[in-house]
């Protein structure tokens, strides 16, 4: 049963021009009205899917560091009277570096969160721009240091391959970042998302991305000077010391269940897959009309699982273990696999593959989306609703 | 019936993409023919393949009610003909029902080659033709450029010609009261023995055939029994009506009428395009003249990838056909494909838009092997098999070099009218394709120039390069002239150094290595990157001529996954897969369909 719970905030100041999460800009956010469709949402969570202890939690947006520290205080108070918390609970909260959500980390810190992941973005002045962030470098500084005065356990997001970018520009970035010695480092690269601003600017050519051979030699340095500095990549875009990877994320790839509540959040429970109103205003007239924000929820088929767990294991450098898959599904795991391929991408260096564990390369790593595409055999699936 | 004299029949003719369909659409709501809810852009171009692509393929005619400023109501026949070359023969059938045609001539682009194509042809069918200038709301139009290049091209008077904006509803009912006034009304007989043109038939699941039809004399009633004067079969017809753009049932079509009928008929086969319908008893003695029969120009095999599919290939075929009696196809069998159909087409254009038809339709998957024509081949005697001679239809199932003693290849005369400024490089283009120059006279500014040309350097994109030369400006025209010996090799295509045989072509020894390096650089481009190197070869036997390399892709990765939002990776791996299940494999390497057409392409010499 799941040991992980996500909560989406779904508001943000502004939009970003690369950003297609699920975020929303409005003038007025009524606190008091979010926090209670929050714990109801919570609530009804924990009444059908419910069986702790959990082991991680996760404030995700949007901007959680825009949410009030009592709201935060009061969902993990209850998320620990229902579920319980493991022994070193992992709580994570995203927070952006503007100078209100900084001084509210004492706040968040007595709340609970004790992993704060800062949206950071470019340590660079111009970057910062270019990405149409809210907050400036002297921002983003001021924030990491009160950050690593403040938390217990920090890490903080880039987003390189940026237009214009050098190798040698990000290179001296990193560098820059490394010094903050945080012992996780999410390193995004810069991709361009249908639907956004970015993707507009793309389309008339305002906006000139890194051609892709380019692109595989930012990827390529970035794993190596993260590693140099003790920053092990973990996964396709994080890095961590030893034993420092983020709980929760890893649950994801892992395929392990997760609960998610708030606007747009997914969940995995026993089979089971949700998916929450993405839209605010939805998602509260949801929780009014019917206790709960969950819009789809629905059982997926065994080929289904298999073809999600090879998506998200396959990002970790550890790869998936297909002995732990056959123990969940069956015979379902090896039908998801093309061999003949599989023997194929082998050959290229691309892949390795024993009997019980299934991983990429580092040459294979930055081509993940096209790898799977060849080895998993994934028909349209028709699914069942519950 | 209507009044002969509230009639008026009409085409819209034009170069591709000047407005007609754009012009019919306003004419159809200025006549109330549909609401303006019912409407929708370009409502004439229905077929999916339309749509999409934005160009008409199929005429189509409708009938509207005007009321004139004369305060009297006519019926007027509109005909939407399209303008791209591969579908003129549309345009010659429309243009024979009509007494006029409404040229409709780009404010910005003036005249082009199908303006003069499609108007010569209606000046041949003695019409009125009223120019009607459109687009005059572009901020490059030029309306007074362009009536005077009508004036001066084509030579026909453009002082009185509309000036509209098909898009913003300019001028529209200007246009009605053109047609009115200018077009004549049709003559016909009432009385006379029933003489009926067959314009069009198609295949309609809920009608079965229908038949579009201008009757001449008499009058089309149901209950009739009518018979085709060439065809020679007799029906009785169920079912009399018109398109307004909707179907509406009429008592009757008289003379000067444009409507449709059914009439039991199981096959399109049957109602031949251009026959002539007369009554069983007390028919007319004498046929109209019919029409040009369309001739192919382009051949390809079709093939099904998968071979259990041969028979649902051959029934889609069947029933594509009933809708489009333009192209020709007939069975084919190749060692290296298995069963499959040779098909002629008028272009590459149709060829295309067959395949895709086919494939989206009737959700078959095809490999479509290079354009080409049929070799005749002698060969000697082998240790099994006596001397014979072969006719190849398929450059897969090429025969061993060493048995062969000669080929011949099919040859034709082509003529091409041009300006005079483009008469340089097309002589350079024809010379390029073995051309042999026979004859060279002008006539005004245009000159009139015939070429012997082998039909296989016809086949792949002689029409179009001519026509990007001549910037649209030059026709062609083409007769074939029989077979004739040449030094014809076949060339294979090697990717990832296997052998793909819907690639293989013949060529001329002369221009092998040429076209070889041509299609290895396309291929090049219409191959995506794979996780390795691809080698790309084009070889003659064991000898390699020509030789590209497509570099391994290097990333390709979604950078961030979203909480826990898998769907939409899992979304982004259907995706990639849809996209390969449009693709061909051979030796490890996903070819994309278009690829087999786009690799013979050839671009600027
Ligand atoms: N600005 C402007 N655009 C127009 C006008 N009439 C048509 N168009 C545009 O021109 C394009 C071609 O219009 P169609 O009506 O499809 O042209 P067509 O002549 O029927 O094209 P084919 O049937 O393919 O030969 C479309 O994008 C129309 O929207 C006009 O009066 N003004
Ligand atoms: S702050 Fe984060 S979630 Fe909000 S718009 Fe920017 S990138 Fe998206
Ligand atoms: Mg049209």
């Amino acid at each position: 049963m799941a040991q992980a719970l996500y909560i989406h905030w779904p508001f943000c100041l502004s939009k970003c021009p690369y950003c297609d999460f699920n975020s929303h800009v409005r003038d007025r956010v009524d606190q008091a009205a979010w926090a209670e469709a929050l714990l109801t949402d919570l609530r009804h969570e924990h009444a059908v899917g419910g069986q702790g202890p959990l082991r991680s939690v996760f404030f995700g947006g949007g901007t959680p560091s825009l949410m009030p520290p009592s709201t935060v205080a009061a969902l993990l108070s209850e998320a620990e009277r229902l579920w319980g918390f493991a022994e070193r609970v992992e709580i994570t909260l995203e927070a952006n570096p503007s100078s209100v959500e900084t001084r509210a980390f004492a706040e968040l810190e007595a709340a609970g969160i004790n992993r704060l992941s800062a949206g950071i973005q470019a340590l660079d002045e111009a970057a910062l721009r270019l990405l149409g962030r809210a907050h400036g470098l002297a921002e983003a500084r001021a924030a990491l240091d009160a950050a690593c005065a403040r938390f217990e356990r920090v890490s903080f997001d880039l987003i390189y391959g940026r237009p214009g970018q050098t190798l040698d520009d990000w290179a001296a970035e990193l560098s820059a970042a490394f010094a903050y010695g945080t012992e996780h480092l999410s390193l995004y690269q810069l991709t361009i998302e249908p639907g956004t601003r970015f993707a507009t600017d793309a389309r008339r050519g305002v906006l000139v991305m890194p051609d892709p051979d380019l692109q595989a030699d930012f990827f390529a340095l970035t794993r190596q000077l993260a590693a140099d500095a003790g920053l092990r990549p973990y996964e396709i875009s994080n890095h961590a010391r030893a034993g420092c990877e983020s709980r929760h994320n890893l649950t994801y790839w892992r395929y392990e269940d997760y609960h998610g509540v708030g606007p747009g959040a997914h969940g995995r429970r026993g089979g089971v897959a949700t998916a929450r109103h993405r839209k605010p205003e939805n998602y509260l007239a949801a929780i009014r009309n019917s206790g709960h924000g969950i819009q789809e929820e629905r059982r997926l088929i065994i080929d289904e699982c298999v073809t999600e767990a090879l998506l998200m294991g396959l990002r970790l450098t550890e790869g998936v273990d297909l002995g732990r898959l056959r123990r969940r599904f069956g015979a379902a795991v090896d039908g998801a696999l093309d061999h003949r391929r599989m023997a194929h991408l082998q050959t290229l260096g691309l892949l390795r593959h024993t009997c019980d564990r299934l991983w990429l390369t580092e040459q294979g790593m930055p081509l993940l989306d096209a790898v799977l595409g060849e080895i998993v055999r994934c028909e349209p699936q028709r699914t069942v609703t519950a | 019936m209507t009044e002969l004299s509230l009639i008026r029949n009409f085409s819209i003719i034009a170069h591709i993409d000047h407005g007609k369909s754009t012009l019919a659409d306003r004419l159809i709501q200025a006549c109330g023919g549909l609401t303006d809810r019912e409407m929708s852009e370009q409502v004439l171009d229905n077929m999916d393949i339309e749509r999409e692509r934005g160009i008409t393929i199929k005429a189509q005619t409708v009938r509207l009610n005007y009321t004139a400023r004369d305060g009297k109501t006519y019926a007027l026949n509109l005909m939407d003909t399209p303008g791209h070359v591969d579908f003129a023969y549309e345009v010659s059938r429309s243009l024979a029902a009509c007494e006029g045609a409404l040229l409709v001539v780009d404010a910005a682009q003036g005249v082009e080659a199908q303006t003069l194509a499609n108007v010569y042809q209606s000046i041949e069918h003695d019409h009125e033709i009223v120019p009607v200038i459109n687009k005059i709301d572009l901020p490059a139009a030029e309306p007074e450029k362009v009536k005077a290049e009508i004036e001066d091209i084509i030579g026909i008077d453009a002082s009185d010609a509309v000036l509209t904006s098909a898009k913003s509803g300019i001028g529209i009912e200007e246009v009605l009261e053109a047609v009115v006034a200018r077009i004549p009304p049709p003559k016909g007989d009432r009385d006379a023995p029933l003489r009926g043109m067959l314009v069009d038939s198609w295949y309609d699941p809920y009608l079965g055939v229908v038949i579009l039809v201008r009757v001449i004399d008499g009058v089309i009633r149901k209950g009739l029994n009518i018979r085709f004067m060439q065809g020679g079969t007799e029906h009785l017809v169920d079912r009399v009506g018109a398109f307004t753009p909707k179907r509406v049932d009429l008592p009757e079509i008289g003379p000067g009428e444009i409507g449709f009928i059914t009439a039991q008929i199981k096959e399109v086969e049957q109602a031949r395009v251009g026959d002539t319908i007369t009554t069983v008893k007390n028919g007319a003695a004498q046929a109209l003249p019919g029409y040009k029969e369309v001739q192919p120009v382009v051949f390809c095999g079709l093939f099904p990838v998968d071979a259990a599919d041969f028979e649902k290939l051959r029934e889609s075929i069947a029933k594509l056909r009933l809708n489009d009696a333009s192209f020709s196809y007939e069975m084919e069998s190749s060692a290296a494909l298995g069963f499959g159909f040779r098909c002629g087409f008028l272009g590459l254009l149709h060829l295309e838009i067959i395949q895709e038809r086919l494939s989206r339709e009737y959700d078959l998957d095809l490999i479509t092997t290079a354009p080409s024509v049929v070799y005749r081949i002698q060969l000697a005697a082998s240790r099994t098999e006596d001397a014979r001679e072969l006719y190849l239809h398929n450059p897969a199932d090429y025969p061993d070099v060493n048995r062969i003693l000669s080929i011949e290849e099919p040859w034709i005369k082509a003529t091409i009218y041009t300006p005079d400024e483009y008469l340089g490089s097309i002589l350079k283009l024809c010379q390029d394709r073995r051309g042999i120059q026979t004859g060279l006279t002008y006539v005004g500014g245009r000159a009139q120039v015939s070429y012997e040309l082998p039909l296989n350097e016809v086949v792949f994109d002689f029409y179009d390069r001519l026509k990007s030369i001549s910037r649209g400006y030059a026709s062609f025209d083409y007769e074939q002239i029989g077979l004739r010996e040449g030094d014809l090799v076949k060339m294979n295509i090697l990717v990832n150094n296997e052998p793909v045989d819907a690639l293989s072509l013949i060529v001329h020894r002369s221009v092998a290595e040429e076209r070889g390096r041509g299609m290895c650089e396309r291929l090049k481009d219409l191959i995506p990157r794979h996780l390795f190197k691809i080698p790309i070869q084009a070889a003659i036997g064991g000898k390699v001529i020509a030789r590209e390399t497509i570099a391994a892709l290097r990333k390709d990765v979604t950078a961030k996954c979203y909480g826990g939002d898998i769907t939409r990776k899992k979304k982004l791996l259907e995706k990639q897969k849809k996209g390969k299940a449009r693709m061909r494999e051979y030796g490890n390497v996903s070819i994309p369909q278009e690829a087999f057409i786009a690799a013979l392409r050839m671009g600027e010499p």
